[in-house]
């Protein structure tokens, strides 16, 4: 078995007299690293810390908020290669883990979860699959990560608040890329925008970054958008990193582009600067000599949440940090203006999405307008009627 | 007539000094700082202060002005007459929100990066002490017997209350998340805590020893405004502990809480992102900072209504107010 990486943060604890007795929280990061291909641009290569640097940042906040309540926090980051998971999670099992941070992909998240049973919390920190909160949720795992279903809704509303409700949707050709298509058309109809058209862009398993890739693109990327029918913006759907990017300025009508590329559903950015983000940036950027990434932003909320759960319950016990987790009581502030709080019918957490052009936040869903009578963030994903969940009824 | 018209002038001129006060306001985004007159509300010069400008306060004698200067790591220390630098403090990195001794030292400072509380003697320019509190240190508050001083850290969600003779936290007390201000009543029998994203007004009591214990939390509402957009921010309690002014952020309102029965009696609308406020001497105004909308607004004490607003620099933050 091969660990990329352990680390091991030990808390000291000191009590303030008259406090709460000492609690000590034990938390994994377990990481799955599947093979990736090299993406279109350099910006997103993948760090070999991702999340376990977010991870750090949040023990080290929680050791900081623990020492006043005698506290401790200890942190064990696990990476495995996709064949190796099973057993390298059930080595936490036995060795009595029961808070475990979990990025990995829907299928590998929904057996490790079976595999945990009712003993043990799962926080999703990466997977975004939908059916995920639906019919394929699980009472021991809750989603700190936006669902496509959130993250297009986001979209979805930024464009009816333009009045841009005609769109030409291209998507890609794997799995996730028909699965976040498919989520753009529930947003569509959810708010009233029109799919005019759709194409697909196959994976052709082409070279995608080659000293004369930009020639083709330039030549080719025009014709396969010509003759659409009459559209406001497109939209591009293509989890895969396949064409996306070469989307922008290339098309043959000129419209602006969300989704995959242009403008981007995003948990966080580096760039974000609202609501006290920036000192939140600079405390990554000191600890770990890089800019911060979604994954890094969700693993570090994950372990908040934990953290948060801790501070308020006085305890380590599974069951006491889920209850008061979904409970009214919980709330966290995370750096997007309101508090992120969790979803009781499906474990979804519910926050704000940054809508972001790779400099700045352009805007945040939801829109101003998007009314609930719970709160305007559940406009963004899967409300309770639209839920099939009932593993947490 | 004419000799009539000689004596009305001669007291206008009397008076005007006792009632004219400066004051200063940062300008967070135009590394400035405005200041204004606060007979005329106009504004009478604007000066460069650094990189980031912040937190702001005065010394007793009303001479130094002491402003946070965020992205240059330091106090910078400026005359009140001419508006030139003297010189700087050392404050630690990223100094936001600080507090004077009434004795005109020390300055007591929050460094939001590095989770310290950093006491700085104004007249040696000496760091005295550097003390490890909660996870975004912001608030800063000093009783007034002098005897805590109190930091709020914002990811921590706690009030840390510090002993100022040793310089060590001695009670803890969690409040709602994101604690951005704290502020005593004039008895110091009570402690003002907000809470942004929680949304609330901690009300902690202070025993006679300085043992804290959390009173009751205030919330906040409005028809027409979303509850998400009802964040406190600033404080001030006047003088005779009846009142106190809570600047409500994004919701562009100040919300004046009766002390006595700890309820929210009125809203003043002002200008956009409402932040922080201060009185003039005699309390008969409250000057807020707008930072949205790149104004101050007057508020009538006695009234509690907003009577002027006035443009001032780029996203003005704090303000202070010389004494008489």
């Amino acid at each position: 078995m091969k660990f990329l990486r352990i680390m091991l943060i030990f808390g000291v604890s000191f009590l303030v007299a008259g406090q709460a007795l000492a609690v000590d929280v034990r938390a994994v990061v377990f990481r799955i690293d599947y093979p990736t291909l090299a993406p279109i641009s350099r910006f997103d290569l993948l760090p070999e810390d991702v999340g376990f640097a977010g991870a750090q940042l949040a023990q080290e906040d929680n050791m900081t908020t623990g020492q006043f309540l005698g506290h401790s926090y200890t942190l064990k980051t696990v990476g495995v290669a996709p064949q190796e998971a099973d057993a390298a999670f059930d080595a936490l099992l036995a060795e009595g883990e029961t808070l475990i941070i979990v990025m990995a992909n829907a299928p590998d998240l929904l057996r490790l979860s079976d595999r945990a049973g009712n003993g043990v919390l799962l926080l999703n920190a990466t997977a975004r699959d939908t059916t995920l909160r639906d019919d394929q949720c699980r009472a021991n795992t809750l989603h700190v990560a936006p669902s496509r279903a959130m993250l297009t809704d986001a979209v979805a509303q930024f464009a009816m608040w333009k009045r841009w409700p005609r769109w030409f949707m291209i998507h890609g050709s794997n799995p996730a890329d028909q699965l976040l298509a498919a989520s753009y058309r529930t947003s569509a109809s959810k708010f009233g925008a029109k799919i005019v058209e759709e194409r697909e862009f196959a994976d052709t398993g082409g070279s995608r970054r080659t000293d004369t890739g930009h020639v083709l693109v330039q030549k080719q990327i025009p014709v396969f958008a010509q003759d659409a029918k009459d559209h406001d913006i497109v939209i591009a759907a293509d989890e895969s990193d396949v064409f996306a990017p070469y989307l922008p300025f290339h098309l043959w009508t000129p419209r602006p582009t969300m989704g995959s590329a242009g403008l981007r559903p995003v948990s966080f950015h580096p760039a974000h600067e609202a609501w006290g983000a920036t000192q939140f940036q600079r405390r990554f950027e000191a600890l770990t000599g890089r800019y911060l990434r979604e994954e890094d932003y969700q693993v570090w909320l994950s372990l908040r949440v934990i953290g948060e759960a801790v501070t308020r319950t006085g305890s380590n016990d599974v069951a006491t940090l889920r209850g008061y987790i979904l409970s009214d009581a919980f709330e966290l502030a995370a750096f997007k203006g309101v508090a992120v709080t969790f979803r009781n019918w499906n474990g979804q957490m519910r926050q704000p999405i940054l809508l972001y052009d790779g400099r700045i936040t352009v805007s945040v869903s939801p829109q101003d307008g998007y009314l609930h009578q719970r709160s305007p963030l559940d406009t963004l994903g899967l409300d309770d009627p639209e839920s099939a969940c009932t593993a947490f009824d | 007539m004419h000799h009539l018209f000689l004596t009305t002038a001669l007291v206008a001129a009397l008076a005007t000094p006792a009632f004219a006060n400066k004051v200063f306001v940062t300008n967070e985004k135009g590394n400035t700082v405005s200041v204004l007159d606060s007979d005329t509300w106009e504004v009478i010069k604007e000066f460069e202060a650094g990189h980031r400008p912040r937190g702001i306060t005065i010394s007793p004698d009303g001479k130094l002005l002491y402003v946070a200067a965020s992205d240059d790591d330091q106090v910078k220390v400026f005359d009140t007459d001419t508006y030139e630098e003297l010189y700087s403090l050392p404050s630690g990195p990223d100094p936001e929100q600080f507090v004077l001794n009434p004795t005109g030292s020390p300055l007591y400072i929050a460094n939001e990066d590095d989770n310290l509380v950093t006491v700085t003697d104004t007249d040696s320019h000496m760091v005295l002490a550097e003390i490890p509190v909660g996870v975004e240190p912001e608030g800063m508050a000093l009783s007034p017997d002098t005897k805590w001083v109190v930091n709020t850290s914002e990811t921590t969600n706690m009030a840390h209350f510090i002993s100022t003779d040793d310089y060590k936290i001695k009670h803890n007390v969690l409040v709602d998340q994101r604690p951005r201000y704290a502020r005593f009543t004039d008895d110091g029998t009570l402690l003002f805590v907000t809470s942004e994203i929680g949304g609330t007004v901690s009300v902690i009591g202070i025993a006679e020893d300085g043992t804290p214990t959390l009173k009751t939390k205030i919330g906040f509402g409005l028809p027409g405004v979303l509850p998400e957009w009802l964040q406190p921010v600033g404080v001030r309690v006047t003088t005779d502990d009846k009142w106190a002014f809570v600047a409500l952020g994004p919701a562009n309102r100040v919300a004046v809480i009766d002390v006595e029965k700890l309820e929210v009696v009125k809203y003043i609308l002002v200008g956009q992102r409402v932040w922080q406020m201060a009185f003039t001497p005699d309390e008969k105004y409250l000057i807020t900072t707008n930072g949205n909308s790149n104004d101050v607004t007057v508020i009538d004490v006695a009234d509690q209504t907003a009577i002027k607003s006035i443009q001032v620099g780029q996203q003005p933050w704090g303000v202070v107010v010389a004494p008489d």
